[in-house]
């Protein structure tokens, strides 16, 4: 048998719950500062805008073209090389009074004053209304699924559970913030999707420990949380890490072959998930064991059989 | 049943293999119809121009010519624009190579997103002030013209928020005034009210109302986008309604954006007024009722407030020549308009009515909400004398081009929007990237895929493979399934889903197996770990997907296009990996496996 951990002895996961818990509060604290401080890189969905990306034949010189597009009027110009050096992306902030219809037209025509073979690759405009909206039923989105999570996880298990696994995925989607705001990575909806897409899969991670920890509470005839608690991560370390394995690796390939479009998307992925697989086991865990789990808490009113709830499946 | 299962999905999955062929498609315009003669009519003149096709068919009202490449296609499309005239809508577009014994499945390709065929999208609101507003302007008038009707005798009828007020000298006429609106209108709330001995009564519109003109707004501008974007020629275009007040627009493989905001957006219509011939044009002084206007060729002109007819009584228009070689614009009316004008008409020959453009142009000013402000153009374009009794058909002059006729004449054909629009997003995707998007979202999921299947056969060996059968079907049947549902549509984010869901979906079969090998390693039998492997994980399985489930189900409830691919193809993809792992890589290796007398399991 090919394993990468050997889990014949029990790890003593709990003994680590004080330095973990306090670089936990470290990185959330660094995070929210972070967020204050520099504040969110908003990309264009949130703001509103014009984002024009080109391409030329050759490497494109950025310092030529910026003076091009000042004086066209457009020194407010955020311009950058995107993917690769011959693709250039430009960003406009919302402008008062503008026709946005034309705008695209006129930066092409500045650009094309930088060489002919500029083609137009892709132009985005987006109002600002739009963008105040949808910064809004972002939040609003976010915080719906970490309510539904609470609900359902609250059902499925015991509101100590429910609380730590909670408290976990606010964890992971502060921290993954943080880092993006620290590191001026654009936010957009795909990043947005990404977190909840990250909350969907911490979650995951956390339900199979909480279910091993409820299965175990039945089980073991002892009446050490602690004890049982480092037997489930025990038990369930080889699936997290191969699971969390696989999916790096994936995300890995997205992040190096998918194009500069779902680099923040796969990015966000990336940084959410092994934030992710490691609260899963610290902070869902031994959070819920400092709210107080234990063997009482843990035995239902009525024995159940495991899944006699739900539907076979066929 | 999983083989059945599958086999269906790699069945709808197999279009997908056969790629499109570049094709024109030529619709009738409104009022016109395909028929047997226009397939023919196709057919030679294709042929004369020496254009191979591979095939011309008829289908849903629609002429399909599929062509050999894309050069021709260009060819061909502008032949036929040529040929056959303004009555049809020629446009390009990519056919489906899909088989015919597919087809008849109702199996076809997946649908691109715009991000991967390249494309403009638009998201236009609705400016519900502006429809509020007509809304009132429609009820003013009916006020006035039910009181006199009823010889209901009225100082003042004026708009205020929402409503109208008019004003009596008495209060008995107010109150039969009252008693009329009462019974010829609902959803209004009445007030009366006395002041200073003026007695007046208050009509408001109901929030019912409200809500009514305001979905009615929407709703007919998206018929009239609807109709305008066929006008264009586009190929499989979208309009759809977002929310309360927006719109969305998709139009694949339109490069030119600003062609296409000038029809979308136009507001141009006409209204038809009669000239106050009593009013002196010249003088400041305008009677109550009348409105002071300059003409194109700078005249001033009386006109009474009343409007006979607007655009929206339009059915038909065509420009053409008069005969001084003038542009003129023929309207055709529908039969209410037709009465409206032959009533208004009648009592008025020798007099002169006036045909009036309206427009909105955004001024550049904000309004408090942050809304970009509208203002009304109203022009006069020209000032007939009434020489008969008008019907359903009369044509118009005094326009300044004959490209400007044309342009009115399609907007009139498509019909004028009920309330101005304005493009609050616009995202256009050109060709090539839309084809790097594909390459890169591919490249990124093999890649993907053979990580994954080397780590799975090398961990797990055996079982891996057997995983790896169930990541194989999982894929097929995510293409499948999307290929399937009418609606879904393949985004970039809908690849980086499936990629996604290649790395999660092995996580059931992990769970299994490493259940199975603690089952082991407590002394159990080869077959009892098996069967106690399975059934153990499966709560587990069933309760971490289910989270990620309702995560995909939030996306797509807030998410717009792209993101909604996302969720699509992730929703997809994890209830075909609880399938897969849960019910088919159960059956495999209980085929291999089970009831037999093994000592070591390849696990």
């Amino acid at each position: 048998m090919f394993e990468i951990i050997k889990t014949e002895r029990t790890i003593r996961f709990m003994k680590m719950t004080k330095p973990a818990f306090i670089l936990s509060m470290l990185l959330v604290l660094l995070s929210i500062s972070s967020i204050a401080i520099k504040g969110i890189n908003w990309g264009l969905d949130f703001t509103g805008g014009t984002v024009i990306e080109v391409g030329y034949d050759k490497a494109a010189d950025l310092e030529v073209i910026r003076p091009l597009l000042a004086a066209e009027g457009f020194d407010d110009a955020v311009i950058q090389h995107f993917g690769s050096s011959r693709d250039v992306l430009i960003r406009i902030a919302p402008r008062e009074g503008v026709d946005s219809e034309h705008l695209g037209s006129q930066m092409l025509a500045a650009l094309q004053g930088y060489d002919k073979s500029v083609e137009m690759r892709r132009i985005e405009f987006v109002g600002p209304n739009v963008g105040d909206e949808l910064t809004e039923q972002g939040g609003l989105a976010l915080i719906a699924a970490l309510i539904c999570i609470l609900l359902y996880v609250g059902v499925r298990f015991e509101w100590r559970l429910a609380s730590g696994a909670v408290l976990a995925l606010a964890h992971d989607v502060i921290i993954t913030l943080g880092i993006f705001s620290a590191l001026e990575i654009e936010f957009d909806l795909t990043i947005l999707a990404a977190l909840l897409t990250v909350i969907g899969y911490s979650l995951n991670d956390t339900i199979v420990v909480f279910d091993r920890i409820r299965e175990n509470f039945r089980r073991m005839r002892i009446d050490d949380s602690v004890e049982i608690m480092d037997v489930s991560l025990t038990q369930t370390l080889s699936r997290t890490l191969i699971t969390s394995g696989t999916t790096l690796m994936v995300l890995i390939s997205l992040f190096l072959k998918g194009g500069a479009l779902i680099h923040g998307f796969a990015l966000a992925l990336l940084i959410g998930i092994m934030v992710g697989t490691y609260s899963s086991i610290y902070v869902a865990s031994a959070l819920a064991l400092k709210l107080g789990v234990n063997r009482e808490t843990m035995l239902p009113p009525v024995v159940e059989k495991e899944g006699a709830d739900q539907d076979p499946m066929m | 049943m999983v083989i059945a299962t599958i086999a269906i999905c790699l069945l709808y999955a197999t279009p997908n293999l056969y790629g499109e062929d570049p094709a024109v498609q030529v619709s009738a315009a409104r009022g016109a119809a395909i028929e047997v003669s226009t397939l023919d009519k196709v057919k030679t003149e294709l042929d004369k121009q020496d254009i191979s096709y591979k095939s011309v068919s008829l289908e849903q009202n629609q002429v399909l010519i599929r062509l050999t490449d894309s050069e021709q296609q260009l060819l061909a499309s502008e032949i036929l624009k040529e040929q056959l005239g303004q009555t049809f809508i020629v446009a390009l577009n990519l056919a489906p190579a899909t088989p015919d014994w597919l087809q008849s499945l109702g199996a076809g390709p997946l649908k691109l997103g715009l991000d991967l065929r390249g494309g403009v999208h638009f998201l236009l609101e609705v400016d519900m002030q502006e429809a509020l507003v007509k809304a009132q302007d429609q009820m003013l008038q009916d006020f006035r013209t039910d009181l006199r009707e009823e010889k209901l005798r009225y100082t003042a009828v004026r708009k205020d928020s929402n409503g109208v007020t008019v004003r009596f000298r008495d209060a008995e006429t107010r109150d039969d005034a009252i008693k009329l609106i009462e019974t010829k209108y609902q959803d209004l709330l009445l007030k009366d009210s006395e002041n200073n001995g003026q007695f007046s009564l208050s009509a408001k519109m109901s929030e019912t109302k409200l809500a009514e003109i305001k979905e009615y707004a929407l709703q007919q501008n998206i018929t009239i986008i609807r109709n305008r974007v066929n006008q264009l020629g586009v190929a499989e275009p979208l309009v759809q309604r977002q929310g309360a007040d927006r719109i969305v627009v998709e139009l694949p493989g339109v490069q030119d954006t600003a062609g296409a905001k000038e029809i979308l957006g136009a507001t141009a219509t006409l209204a038809f007024r009669l000239v106050d011939s009593k009013a002196d044009p010249y003088s400041s002084r305008v009677p109550a009722g009348s409105q002071k206007y300059t003409t194109r060729d700078g005249r001033p002109v009386v006109l009474k407030k009343q409007v006979i007819l607007t655009g929206n009584h339009i059915t038909g228009a065509t420009s053409s020549l008069d005969e001084f070689s003038r542009p003129q614009v023929n309207i055709d009316l529908d039969s209410q308009g037709g009465s409206k004008m032959s009533r208004a008409t009648k009592k008025a020959i020798g007099t002169s009515m006036a045909t009036v453009f309206i427009e909105y142009k955004p001024t550049g000013e904000k309004t408090p909400e942050g809304k970009s402000k509208l203002q009304k153009i109203e022009e006069v374009i020209n000032v007939a004398t009434i020489q008969a009794q008008l019907g359903r058909s009369f044509r118009i002059t005094g326009l300044d081009s004959a490209s400007e006729a044309k342009n009115l004449a399609l907007l009139l054909r498509a019909g004028a929007l009920v309330a101005p629009v304005q493009i609050v997003e616009e995202r256009t995707i050109g060709p090539s990237l839309g084809k790097q998007n594909i390459e890169n979202g591919l490249s990124a999921m093999i890649y993907g895929m053979i990580a994954i299947v080397i780590f799975m056969a090398i961990y797990y060996r055996k079982f891996g493979l057997v995983a790896n059968i169930a990541l194989s079907a999982n894929i097929i049947m995510i293409i499948g399934i999307m290929s399937m549902i009418p609606g879904a549509t393949m985004t970039l984010p809908g690849i980086a889903g499936i990629v996604l869901t290649i790395g999660m979906a092995v996580d059931a079969n992990v769970l299994v197996f490493e259940r199975i090998r603690e089952e082991l390693k407590e002394g159990r039998s080869i077959q009892q770990a098996i069967h106690s492997g399975y059934d153990n994980a499966l709560s587990t399985i069933a309760d971490a997907n289910i989270t990620t489930l309702l995560t995909a189900i939030i996306l797509f409830a807030i998410g717009t296009g792209a993101i909604k691919g996302f969720a699509i193809t992730l929703a997809i993809g994890i209830a075909a990996s609880m399938f897969t792992s849960i019910i088919g890589t159960r059956a495999i290796v209980n085929f291999l496996w089970g009831n037999k007398k093994i000592d070591k399991l390849s696990i």
